[in-house]
């Protein structure tokens, strides 16, 4: 159960069509099945009223569709942005990414979307409907009946672990604007610190050999916008990692999170998409926590125009040594 | 492919005493693109330049490695070497097997090894070297010299001389420095005043030598030849252009209960004050923290006095930009606190006093008009005990410093000199850890203190000083004697180390130069580059590099304006060919390039690109001004995109590198 409603999203949507203040629209689109929602682009309110959905699926972050979509838009183009994705479309924004003239942006409260993984998980395979309310998911199965989960325990981790409500970027915004959150994002991150180096190898080996190569977090990765990929160029020198061996695949991730460090801004599209189910946030959150330890606070995409810590430098600024160090006794 | 030639020195012994040479250029003659490879005992020496040509010549050399010390040292020959044999001087790389081998290792076998790895690594950068060329870039004839002392008013007089015109910045109201605060000077014994202030005079009339006193640099942009650097000029809240400097203000200045800093706080000035009678600029100077009128709006009594009208309470501080394209750093030294010291009783007695404080008890123009008094009582001392090394020399310990401060021994040798000249009746101690002399007639100087003047000097430190009624109990140890002695002391004289300034930390930020962990500025090379910081067009004048006496500190800032005035003189400067640039197809326009750069070298432009669909697509992209990048190769790094790359040091030379040596 979302606070808006499909039918608020697409009134509003169909009133900006309508008075020529946009030509196409950013929104979400069924799927398959109610789970596999993709983001779809409308530029009629006919197509709209049949394929518009809204819900607890909806968790695609549509910054990243701005590139292609701002450029093609005669006037504006409208997006919906749930409080997470307004940083990216902040950091897009500081990147110089699209032309914020040409977009129109509405942000949406957002009541935590649901992980069908989960879900899968804590009912059963072959999952044909769901019907949520405030605090129950009832899934209809193929084989084994319905079966009721708490939402709480349904809820995606990007969500559990919230770090905010507030929309840091809009035009407008649909309902009432939130909080900036206390979360414990980073107590998975911190667990893992604690681990032995082997343990640490382990986990991390186990999580990433999984990895099929499929791009599929890099496609959807917000921060992953180069013209053209170090992983797709063959003057980079790395360009052939392939599913050849696991340690490959290991280091594509890392130079992966290396690359989107101090830029990435936590909203876990890459965990999402991922097919292998690996916890890739978790190495992005590390980069993002050393930040925050080793050089203050910062929370790419909360301002457009910010230096991020590793691309500014101040006399303050932690020697190069006392990161060593403090990598050393980690280890 | 390439065709390169290796050539292995010897340097003497220097490397061939802890690298088989031989081994070393039969191994790096089986790497991929090497023709050609030998040793010589001295690769740098005309026969090892001419084996070079030679080779280049006879093996129709693309490229070459020479190993041989760091590239510091020899880059610059050997790349003139291919020059002459007519390759471009960009085709040369120097495996270091000097410094970062021989020195460093003592087996033979160990270090022949690495000088195989190293030289392998160097011939793997050289397989993708590309011919550069440099660029120019012209260059700002004018000089700046942060610091008004001694050192910064010397410099600035040899610069003008040579025809530059010059800017002194000073954050004190006049310049003169620490030079002004003292009595006499050693060896000599000459007045210090009568031998600064003529100087200062001379800069003040000098028309090439602008003096912005009472001004801090708050930031520096640019690189040699093109520096372009912030100034504040606080308010003081006196028009300099008008104030005659005729003191009647400061006279008249209700607010009397002021520390005066020149003479170390031991007596008071006025809220609007000129620092002492010579002080250039002679102008007058309102201190905000004072001042009545400043604080509540209520007083203006130097205004009303001020027959010139030159009295300005809505002074603003001015933010002014200059351009130089040389600037050397003279900010001087203090005295340590001496609040760690406190078994030396200095925050106990006012009798216990450091060596500054004492140069200007015993000045004329002091607190005391030159009476040598207690400041206690206003009486005459008739047992003086100096101690030395007062956080001088603490290696290990906590407080203090581990250097020796240099200038104390022969300070306090004069002081123990002036005094038992000037009052025979008194009895001086001095107790030391060892007395260092080494200057021309510093010996002499000293041995007249104890020989001809009878100060009485003991090798040993003083453990405790402790006031005791109306003196002071000095408890030391006599080392020569081997006993411990109490001696009450009428006053105590502490000869404090000396740190460098507090505002040269963040300005070896503002101009990148490096500084050693005590905060004195580093040379170029401690003994052939004494002058000049390792930052291309910053110099370095007195005591900011390290402690001097006044005879050092004219003649390093007259070196170091010598290397100005070589600087000034050259119209154009050969730029770094090593720049970066961007690949425009690959650029993002994400402007993270720009963000890092230190040096404002990158900007934007649109370009069209023609895409797949064959639709054309604007898209801003970044432009390095090949004149200002500096090749720090920061934007490397950050450039997500990887389309800015470094000339000369490629993301791909690198990487080749570290292939080498991990094979």
């Amino acid at each position: 159960m979302q606070t808006v409603t499909r039918d608020m999203l697409v009134s509003r949507a169909k009133a900006l069509l309508a008075d020529g203040t946009v030509d196409r629209v950013l929104g979400w689109k069924a799927g398959e099945f109610t789970y596999d929602v993709t983001p779809g682009v409308f530029t009629d309110a006919d197509a709209m009223e049949k394929e518009f959905v809204y819900g607890d699926f909806c968790g695609a972050n549509f910054s990243k569709y701005l590139l292609t979509e701002a450029r093609k838009t005669e006037k504006k183009v409208l997006v919906f942005l749930k409080p997470c994705d307004t940083y990216s479309f902040n950091q897009l924004l500081t990147e110089h990414r699209f032309d914020r003239e040409k977009v129109y942006a509405i942000g949406i409260p957002c009541d935590g979307m649901l992980d069908i993984h989960k879900i899968r998980t804590l009912s059963a395979e072959g999952v044909t409907g769901i019907d949520t309310d405030g605090e129950s998911v009832t899934v209809h199965t193929l084989y084994d009946g319905d079966k009721t989960v708490a939402r709480a325990d349904a809820l995606a981790e990007r969500c559990v672990n919230c770090k905010s409500k507030k929309h840091v970027a809009y035009d407008e915004l649909l309902g009432e604007d939130g909080e900036i959150i206390d979360s414990a994002r980073f107590d998975e991150v911190a667990a893992i610190e604690k681990m032995t180096p082997d343990e640490r190898f382990a986990f991390w080996q186990d999580a990433l050999s999984r990895c099929i190569r499929c791009n599929a977090c890099r496609d959807v990765c917000p921060a992953c916008t180069c013209e053209k990929c170090v992983f797709d160029n063959p003057n980079s020198g790395v360009e052939n990692k392939s599913p050849a061996n696991s340690f490959e695949e290991q280091m594509f991730h890392i130079i992966r999170a290396f690359h989107v460090a101090g830029r990435c801004t936590d909203c876990g599209e890459c965990s999402r998409v991922c097919p292998q189910h690996i916890p890739l946030h978790l190495l992005n959150r590390k980069f993002i926590k050393d930040i925050d330890e080793f050089y203050g606070e910062y929370q790419a995409g909360e301002k457009v125009g910010s230096r991020a810590p590793l691309v500014d430098f101040m006399t303050g600024d932690l020697e190069p040594s006392e990161a060593v160090k403090r990598g050393e006794t980690n280890a | 492919m390439q065709r390169i030639g290796v050539f292995v020195c010897w340097c003497g012994t220097n490397i061939a005493g802890t690298v088989d040479v031989k081994r070393v250029a039969d191994a790096l003659r089986n790497e991929p693109g090497v023709v050609f490879s030998a040793e010589y005992q001295y690769m740098c020496s005309q026969a090892g330049q001419d084996m070079i040509k030679n080779a280049i010549r006879e093996h129709n050399l693309t490229g070459f490695v020479v190993c041989s010390c760091s590239p510091r040292m020899h880059e610059a020959t050997f790349r003139k070497t291919a020059e002459a044999a007519g390759l471009n001087p960009y085709m040369v790389e120097i495996a270091n097997i000097r410094e970062q081998c021989s020195w460093v290792h003592k087996d033979m076998e160990i270090g022949t090894e690495k000088a195989i790895v190293l030289g392998r690594t160097a011939i793997a950068k050289v397989n993708l070297n590309a011919p550069l060329t440099p660029g120019e870039s012209p260059v700002t004839k004018r000089a700046l010299v942060i610091g008004g002392g001694i050192a910064g008013i010397q410099t600035a007089l040899d610069i003008a001389d040579a025809g530059f015109p010059v800017d002194i910045v000073e954050t004190k109201p006049t310049i003169g420095g620490k030079m002004a605060q003292i009595d006499k000077t050693f060896p000599t014994l000459d007045c210090a005043a009568c031998i600064l202030t003529p100087k200062m005079v001379d800069a003040a009339q000098n028309d090439k030598i602008r003096i912005l006193s009472y001004s801090e640099v708050t930031d520096v942009r640019g690189f040699v030849g093109n520096f372009s650097v912030t100034i504040k000029r606080k308010a003081r809240y006196v028009n300099e252009e008008i104030c005659t400097g005729c003191g009647l203000c400061t006279e008249k200045c209700p607010q009397k209960k002021v520390p005066n800093e020149f003479n170390l706080g031991m007596d008071t000035r006025r809220a609007i004050y000129i620092p002492f009678a010579q002080a250039i600029p002679k102008v007058a100077t309102i201190d905000a923290d004072y001042c009545t009128m400043l604080k509540t709006g209520k007083c203006g009594v130097c205004a009303k006095v001020c027959t010139a009208g030159a009295i300005d309470y809505t002074q603003k501080d001015l933010i002014m930009e200059e351009k130089y394209g040389a600037i050397v750093a003279a900010t001087g030294f203090n005295p340590i606190s001496m609040e760690p010291f406190d078994e030396f009783a200095y925050s106990q007695s006012k009798d216990v006093i450091t060596s500054l404080e004492l140069e200007r008890l015993m000045n004329a123009a002091g607190p005391t008009s030159g009476q040598f008094v207690r400041p206690s009582d206003g009486k005459h001392p008739h047992k003086i005990v100096f101690v030395q090394c007062v956080g001088s020399r603490c290696a290990g310990a906590s407080k203090g410093k581990e250097y020796c401060s240099k200038i104390c021994c022969m300070y306090t040798a004069k002081h123990a000199m002036l005094i038992r000249d000037k009052y025979p009746d008194t009895e001086v101690y001095v107790f030391y850890i060892d007395v260092r002399t080494p200057g021309k007639n510093f010996d002499e100087f000293y041995r007249r203190a104890v020989e001809e003047y009878g100060v009485h000097y003991i090798k040993g430190m003083v453990g405790k000083v402790t006031p005791t009624g109306d003196t002071l109990r000095v408890q030391a140890s006599d080392l020569l004697a081997n006993k411990q002695i109490l001696i009450d002391a009428d006053l105590v004289v502490l000869a404090a180390a000396i740190e460098p300034d507090k505002s040269a930390r963040p300005l070896a930020t503002m101009l990148t130069a490096s500084m050693d962990t005590n905060d004195f500025f580093t040379e170029a090379h401690p003994k052939l580059r004494p002058v000049e910081s390792p930052t291309a067009g910053v110099f370095l004048s007195g005591a900011c590099q390290g402690p001097k006496d006044i005879p050092e500190t004219v003649s390093q800032a007259s070196a170091a304006a010598a290397k100005v005035i070589g600087l000034l003189v050259k119209d154009k400067l050969v730029c770094n060919a090593c720049v970066a640039s961007s690949d425009e197809a690959m650029c993002n326009g994400c402007s993270t390039c720009e963000r890092v750069c230190p040096y404002g070298a990158i900007t934007y432009a649109d370009k069209e690109f023609r895409m797949p669909d064959r639709t054309t697509r604007i898209r801003r992209v970044a432009q390095v001004n090949q004149a200002v990048c500096q090749g720090c190769g920061a934007c490397t790094v950050a450039c997500p995109s990887g389309a800015m790359d470094l000339r000369g040091f490629s993301n791909k030379q690198i990487m080749a590198e570290v292939d080498a040596v991990c094979k």
